[in-house]
């Protein structure tokens, strides 16, 4: 929890990791991707304060001291969510997977919920996997990569038959939340593996599911808030929007944060810090001390201690049925954290609505 | 000729050439790493991007833009994108003139036209909120770009059109569709402008996050490259 100003934030970090791509992990004669993966990320934390990087040695293989202490004691998040990264063609035990990630979980009852994948390229096989891992892990949730390499294959669609099928199966074993990831990507060749209709079409079909578009599409963010607006159950993940531009492009930052809570609203805003990319102290403490910088913004929704409030934990904390001590829940007539109406194209109370 | 002025000519070609995704130069992005010609008179032009997995189908399209421009000077051209995953596949498939889906066998189905549009599109969506954001209060359902006094941002604006064969004459609608190119209706002018003041705040975002990815990666200025 984060206290400022007397108020009171209740912190989900719904989008976090816990890596090892260190050169023990590495596949032989993939090296050069492996590396090249990491040095990527690493840049990406060089969008944060200078004073939260880290060298590389340690950004490949920061320690579980490391995420317990930057996640939990100095970054004030009550529960991390993980979100599994297999990429096993260059990473020999996976990159980030659901069995490391629950086996730090277990040691920590209570902070951590580990989400699980599927990849419908793995067919039957990874049909049972997937029921297998959500019966031992209890998860409710997915992390989806659809450009990720399979034996050959450079990626695949949510519209596929086979993504259906597993779909399918993942409501029947229970899950409730689906988070795609669509935002800086490896591979996509010919394709726009940015492109989000695929979600489009399984948010329609699967409509008791929800849909996280982590990284919300950057860079597509139009084409992703066009399509969430038409959609009740499609949710945006802020990871990356903070950690890669509140510091080091906040002109960018007002605007994006603007053009989400007009086109999508404060209800589907959720907040994740990326770690290890980026540390969520800073991020938390930078995000409940924003505003708008200038009247340049005046015709974008207003952003309340509520609106906080709901992006930094109350939403996912619905989404996932965390309970919420009461002291941090908001005050009647403060809104409905992750309700589903909150759009352009769903509600006519949404902010956009007057557009007709 | 002098080799400054050969540089600078040079130099000029490729700030011709456009990161396609983010619709800035590749000299002002900082993209070009180098650019020498030889006493023989063959060019030689390294580019370099912000991240070793920057997608290859622009990456593609970056350094096959790059060698049209420098070879229509008359150079024997040599264009290498160095420090990236496909860098290979690449300078090899540009340098055999093979095309992407040749250049990238097995992995790529189609050549890049149409994501090239997709993209001008979404530049012509942008420009529109460059040239519009002045003009609050104005009636731009009925306006033509005839009607607005000439700025880099129109001009910018009627070539993108221009590239799409999307009206770009002094007599067509301010506003159109850029899928269709038809007039926007007055009724649809505040979501129109809505649409594209976000799609000019996420290629301004993507182009801050590149920049930033870029200077992480390397510390020194690219040829052509304005100071920011």
């Amino acid at each position: 929890m984060y206290e400022k100003d007397g108020e009171k934030y209740f912190i989900v970090d719904s989008h976090m990791h816990y890596w090892n791509a260190g050169p023990d992990n590495w596949v032989p004669g993939a090296e050069q991707y492996a590396k090249g993966w990491i040095e990527c990320f690493h840049a990406y934390q060089g969008l944060g304060p200078p004073a939260t990087h880290w060298p590389i040695e340690k950004f490949m293989s920061y320690t579980e001291d490391d995420l317990m202490k930057d996640v939990f004691q100095d970054g004030y998040v009550d529960v991390a969510i993980f979100q599994p990264t297999y990429l096993t063609e260059w990473y020999k035990e996976g990159f980030n997977t659901t069995e490391k990630n629950a086996a730090l979980g277990e040691k920590h009852p209570g902070k951590f919920i580990a989400n699980t994948r599927f990849d419908p390229r793995e067919g039957d096989a990874g049909l049972k996997q997937l029921e297998e891992n959500v019966a031992r892990y209890g998860s409710i949730g997915l992390k989806l990569y659809t450009a990720e390499w399979n034996n050959g294959s450079r990626g695949w669609t949510l519209k596929d038959p086979a993504a259906y099928r597993y779909l399918e199966k993942a409501q029947e074993l229970g899950i409730k939340n689906v988070h795609v990831h669509k935002g800086p990507t490896i591979w996509p060749l010919d394709k726009d593996a940015f492109d989000v209709s695929d979600v489009d079409h399984a948010a329609t079909d699967f409509p008791e599911l929800n849909f996280i578009v982590e990284h919300v599409g950057l860079p597509r963010i139009e084409d992703f808030c066009f399509m969430a607006t038409q959609e009740p159950n499609v949710y945006a993940g802020l990871s990356v929007v903070i950690g890669g531009l509140m510091h080091a492009r906040p002109k960018f930052f007002a605007k994006v944060m603007g053009e989400l809570l007009f086109w999508v609203g404060e209800d589907k805003m959720t907040f994740g810090s990326d770690y290890g990319i980026w540390e969520p102290k800073w991020q938390i403490e930078g995000f409940v001390d924003w505003d708008y910088p200038s009247d340049e913004f005046s015709d974008y929704p207003r952003v309340t201690t509520a609106t906080k409030k709901k992006i930094l934990g109350l939403n996912a904390a619905k989404l996932y049925g965390i309970e919420v001590p009461k002291e941090y829940q908001l005050d009647a007539g403060e809104g409905a954290p992750a309700a589903r109406d909150d759009s352009v194209g769903v509600s006519s109370g949404s902010p956009a609505a007057s557009l007709g | 000729m002098t080799a400054t002025t050969t540089g600078s000519r040079i130099l000029a070609a490729l700030a011709e050439v456009r990161d396609p995704e983010l619709d800035e130069p590749i000299t002002t992005l900082g993209f070009v790493a180098s650019a020498s010609v030889t006493p023989e008179n063959v060019a030689e032009i390294h580019l370099r991007l912000p991240t070793y997995f920057c997608a290859p189908n622009f990456a593609y399209l970056m350094v096959a833009d790059a060698y049209d421009q420098v070879s229509a000077l008359g150079f024997e051209t040599h264009v290498i994108l160095d420090d990236h995953f496909a860098s290979d596949a690449i300078n090899e498939g540009v340098a055999a003139r093979a095309g992407f889906v040749r250049s990238f066998e097995g992995e790529a189905v189609d050549e890049l036209d149409s994501l090239r549009a997709d993209f001008l599109r979404k530049a012509v969506l942008a420009g529109t909120d460059a040239v519009c954001r002045p003009l609050a209060g104005f009636p731009l359902a009925t306006m033509t770009l005839g009607d607005i006094p000439d700025s880099p941002a129109l001009g910018r604006l009627k070539r993108r059109r221009r590239d799409l064969g999307l009206p770009y004459a002094d007599d067509s609608p301010l506003l159109i569709d850029p899928l269709s190119g038809d007039a926007i209706k007055n009724d649809d002018v505040p979501l129109h402008l809505r649409k594209a003041r976000l799609t000019r705040t996420s290629l301004d975002a993507n182009t801050g996050i590149c920049r930033g990815m870029l200077r992480h990666r390397y510390d020194t200025d690219g040829q052509g490259e304005e100071a920011l």
